[in-house]
């Protein structure tokens, strides 16, 4: 500190106090919904202290499920859901880190034209281009597959575009090094390039994870089995009761089951998540 | 763009880019053409029938008042999303760049947000403000305020506003948090021997030094209030009442999706495309200029 | 323990299945349904059911969202080829199925093409008269149909001293009235606000909510429900909800926890809330046919139907249809239709379920549950009544929906509102006409 102002730092405290609180109270109103019976849901005010039907209400939700009629838990949608998150994570790390090695260490005709047709694909989400989207993943029978699910979502240049920033500050002698010790390119790329980057890796996969699992629109439209349902679009469904009204006690446990997983990789990784989030955007 | 030092022509690169580019291609520049073309299409949803009509979809929409009224809305909202995600981030930002005792507990407390997916983040507001059922408006009722954001579009836009800008702010704060930190702290000792108060030092020093990193947020809020707020719209409001929060990314996906205007929904996707380009290119060089100030 | 076991079964399961599919060899049959909740259970016992009785043909419902995420999941779909052999579709959809020639296989065809015994006259009228052709053929199985009715509190009619229940919209506001005297905070309430005071609005009191007989005579329809009977009424609403005699709680069913927190003592919308009312409401409910303006008509004609019914589309093999044909037998059977109605409050689609729910006694002991069938088939329907067929309906009903909303929000004047809701809804008729010309 630069001087010592009690008074500013209570009130930098207090700020963030407040800050804190109102960032965490929608949460706080979820647990509390999941943790009530059918009854207290539906009668006014809602409560705003946790109740004693927590257990009962996860033991529905995860073995039992509600409705969709289909009598399963969601349990095998938060395995989806992980699938889903994975292969997005790892397939975008893989694809980027061999097509940034490419640009960034070769020179070859049509290199700039490949990147820019990489990185235009940066920003367009895929609601707004899901009908065509769809019938390309239809045509190639990858309906209701774990690889039509996530292929598609891998097509975007964020994480390209970060490892060409990553190999860019790479010293140049490492690879005259290399070359001197006789290492080809691929040598070079899977003994040097990848163990330097990896934390790079690291940070990368924490936050496309949380990419992959907070996908909605696009695996409720490429799925029609129901074991390929993720926990992300049962929320939706939970939400839309047709002609009859939300049973918000499960659907505030089955959201609180969808925040949880990303929520603890942000908060237990944090140092890599700050890096990841910062980096891609470098 | 290429190091100095480099490897020679070989097929290798090609094989390197060509997962990428085959992806590319095919779930991006192959749809995208097909939404091109079908621009251009008076087309029943079962595609069955269809029709070549030239720019009549684009003429319709330049044509339409609520298309031009989206578009006023999209500003106004990406606007407010930014500025009030980012005007609490900073604060937050500088409070906790303040305090020394418990600044990482408060920074775990804050970024949690970022990990919440839009969908459930609807289901959450949506909950909460709920006017027949949420507790916000029963507590808001007790205060003489009767809230009801299915009628009112006032409130249902203010609703998504704060919701859009309470996912964004943990992703603001952590970039803020990074820019306080690297302004060298001789700097702000200077001033303050100097006489300078903290808010002055914040106004003339800090904010100054901060502004590279405020115009990049500024980007990627605005980037993420036009395109990634879907999943929120949708489940708070579908883009209602009377159609006040409906967003551009919204249209395109209510008109194609819900309603089966596949030539109409495809012209806004090539609008929304055209923004896009721009975004990306703005965003691209203000980042290459960045990576030059650190070399 | 059970989390375990249950990410572990769908694998195992998974094995079950795919090793007895080649054993038994039965066809599969694809239905693509909306029906969440416990009448998604309801769907799945259906099936269940049918496929235990015969051995040759597999019934897969598969939930897929809601009405209009069904849909469009089943055109997208079918423009790659991927169809299910049935997708339940609401009935604001009818207009786009039914101009979809290529794509869809009329119902009535496909019971004769397989031989299973079918006869339009076996119906209730109410019900098909909203799905045929002009000339009369049947292109969709109805399945679940319901319409609007006039949910009321009991208890809280005696609390305000109202004795009878409300017949017209004057005694409505009547009514309304004693119930704030007594404390409550508003009169009514109302869901499917297109349906209910568009729609079946006109119906009720015989009007024309567009041209070319609503639409059943052709694609040049155009809206005229800008009269001066529906203009009256939404500046009643309008008005109405200025002092609370009406309160607005969404669209859909989204109004329905005012009805069951006793916020509003009355509340309109459609029949099939029966069960969530029922399991819902600390109070003594009834039902009743919606009221109407007696200087409008003098007896009120009948109401329409909403809900959906099953499209059957083309493109598989030719053996499958048999199953489906099959299955369409068993759905529409008096035993599955009066289980049916009687758990959810769907009308039963045919006379011989009607029949069979009252000789089990089931008006008897939930009094109320036959008003929808009745308000159905008051009159015989006229071309007013009959239905309503215009293309882009999905979008046209957010129109309405949208004009509504802006009249209950006081940003436009019932006058203005109804007008450009008539406004834009031609401009997408225009539409929907060069698309499928």
């Amino acid at each position: 500190m630069i001087e010592n102002r009690p008074f500013l730092t209570a009130m930098a405290h207090l700020v963030l106090i407040i800050g804190v609180f109102v960032v965490a109270f929608p949460l706080w109103l979820t647990f509390v919904a999941a943790s009530h019976d059918a009854a207290r849901m539906s009668e006014l005010p809602l409560p705003i202290w946790p109740g004693t039907h927590f257990f009962e209400n996860l033991d529905v939700v995860l073995n039992d499920g509600l409705w969709g009629g289909d009598g399963s838990g969601v349990s095998y949608m938060l395995v989806n859901s992980m699938i889903m998150a994975m292969m997005i994570a790892i397939g975008k790390i893989v694809i980027s880190l061999m097509s940034a090695f490419a640009i960034v260490y070769f020179r070859f005709p049509f290199r700039m034209g490949f990147f820019w047709m990489i990185f235009l694909t940066l920003m367009l989400p895929v609601e707004v281009r899901i009908l065509p989207t769809f019938e390309v993943v239809a045509n190639l029978g990858m309906l209701d597959t774990y690889w039509g699910l996530t292929v598609p979502l891998i097509a975007s240049a964020t994480a390209t575009f970060m490892f060409r920033q990553v190999f860019l500050t790479v010293p140049d002698e490492l690879l005259e090094a290399a070359r001197i010790d006789g290492a080809g390119p691929i040598r070079f790329f899977i003994d040097i390039l990848i163990p330097m980057s990896r934390t790079n890796i690291a940070a990368l996969f924490v936050i496309l994870f949380i990419y992959g699992w907070n996908q909605y629109l696009w695996p409720l439209l490429v799925t029609t089995d129901q074991d390929m349902y993720t926990i992300v679009m049962q929320i939706g469904r939970m939400l839309e009761a047709g002609e009859s009204v939300p049973q918000w006690h499960l659907v505030m446990m089955t959201t609180l089951l969808s925040v949880l997983p990303p929520v603890a990789v942000v908060v237990f990784m944090q140092r890599l998540f700050v890096q990841g989030l910062t980096e891609t955007e470098k | 763009m290429l190091k100095r030092v480099h490897f020679g022509p070989s097929a290798l690169p090609y094989l390197l880019v060509l997962p990428q580019i085959l992806v590319t291609v095919i779930f991006f520049m192959w749809p995208a053409s097909q939404a091109l073309y079908q621009s251009l299409l008076v087309e029943d949803p079962f595609g069955l029938s269809s029709k070549f009509v030239w720019f009549e979809n684009f003429e319709d929409l330049f044509a339409d008042p609520l298309y031009w009224g989206s578009f006023q809305r999209t500003f106004f909202f990406s606007f407010l999303v930014a500025s009030l995600s980012m005007g609490s981030a900073l604060l937050l930002a500088v409070m906790a760049d303040r305090v020394v005792k418990g600044s990482g507990l408060y920074r775990t407390l804050l970024i949690w947000p970022y990990a919440v997916a839009p969908a459930a983040a609807g289901a959450l507001w949506f909950f909460m403000f709920n006017p027949t059922l949420g507790i916000l408006p029963y507590i808001l009722q007790f205060m003489g305020y009767d809230w009801n954001h299915k009628v009112n579009g006032n409130e249902a836009m203010a609703l998504v506003i704060f919701a859009a800008a309470w996912k964004q702010i943990a992703y603001n704060f952590l970039f803020f948090l990074a820019g306080l930190h690297s302004i060298p702290k001789s700097l702000i000792e200077a001033a303050a021997i100097d006489g300078a108060g903290p808010a002055r030092r914040f106004v003339s020093i800090v904010f100054p030094l901060l502004s590279p990193t405020t115009f990049f947020l500024l980007v990627i809020n605005v980037v993420y209030a036009f395109f990634e707020t879907f999943g929120i719209v949708d489940a708070i409001t579908s883009g209602g009442p009377a159609n006040s929060t409906q967003i551009l990314v919204y249209k395109v996906y209510n008109d194609g999706f819900v309603g089966l205007d596949l030539g109409g929904s495809a012209a806004q996707s090539v609008i929304l495309m055209g923004i896009v380009i721009g975004l990306t290119v703005i965003q691209f060089k203000f980042v290459e200029k960045k990576v030059s100030y650190n070399d | 323990m059970s989390i375990l076991k249950r990410i572990v079964a769908p694998a195992t399961l998974a094995v079950l299945v795919g090793s007895t599919s080649i054993v038994s060899a039965a066809t599969e049959i694809n239905w693509w349904h909306a029906m969440g909740g416990t009448n998604g259970e309801r769907v799945n016992k259906i099936a269940d059911d049918f496929n235990k009785s015969q051995s040759d043909y597999k019934v897969v419902p598969t939930f897929k969202g809601n009405y209009t995420e069904t849909m469009t999941s089943a055109i997208a779909a079918f423009r790659a080829k991927k169809q299910p052999h049935i997708v339940q579709v609401f009935e604001v959809g009818t207009a786009t199925m039914m101009a979809a020639k290529g794509a869809v296989y009329p119902v009535e065809q496909l019971m004769k093409d397989a031989g299973e015994r079918f006869d339009t006259n076996d119906f209730l009228p109410a019900v098909i008269s909203y799905y045929q052709t002009p000339k009369g053929e049947l292109l969709s199985m109805p399945f679940n149909s319901s319409t609007p009715v006039l949910w009321y509190n009991k208890d809280a009619f005696k609390k305000a001293g109202i004795a009878k229940v409300p017949a017209t919209w004057g005694e409505m506001k009547d009514a309304s009235d004693k119930l704030r005297g007594a404390g409550y905070k508003c009169g009514f309430s109302f869901g499917y606000q297109s349906w209910v005071m568009a729609e079946n609005f006109s119906a009720w009191h015989n009007i024309p909510m567009g041209t070319e007989e609503n639409g059943f005579a052709g694609l040049n329809t155009k809206f005229s429900f800008d009269n001066a009977a529906v203009k009256k009424h939404w500046n009643n609403l309008a008005n109405w909800t200025k002092d609370g005699t009406f309160k607005y709680g969404g669209r859909r069913g989204d109004s329905l926890p005012l009805f069951i927190s006793q916020e509003c003592g009355m509340w309109m919308n459609s029949s099939a809330y029966y069960g969530s009312i029922k399991s819902q409401a600390k109070f003594e409910f009834g039902q009743s046919m919606l009221p109407y303006y007696k200087d409008v008509v003098a007896k009120p004609q009948n109401s329409i139907i909403g809900g959906a019914t099953l499209w059957v589309l083309k493109g598989q093999k030719s053996d499958d249809y048999k199953g489906v044909a099959k299955f369409m037998t068993h759905l529409s059977s008096p035993e599955v239709q009066a289980w049916w109605h009687q758990g959810t409050g769907y009308v039963p689609i045919t006379k011989a379920a009607y029949e069979l729910s009252k000789s089990q006694g089931f008006y008897k002991t939930s009094p109320g549950t036959d008003t929808a069938i009745k308000q159905l088939s008051l009159n015989t329907p006229t071309p007013s009544s009959r239905g309503i067929r215009f293309g882009n309906f999905v979008q046209i009903r957010d129109v309405i929906n949208e004009e509504m909303e802006a009249i209950w929000s006081g940003e436009k004047t019932a006058d203005v509102g109804l007008a450009d809701a008539v406004k834009r809804g031609d401009t997408l008729l225009r539409k929907f006409e060069k698309a499928n010309n």
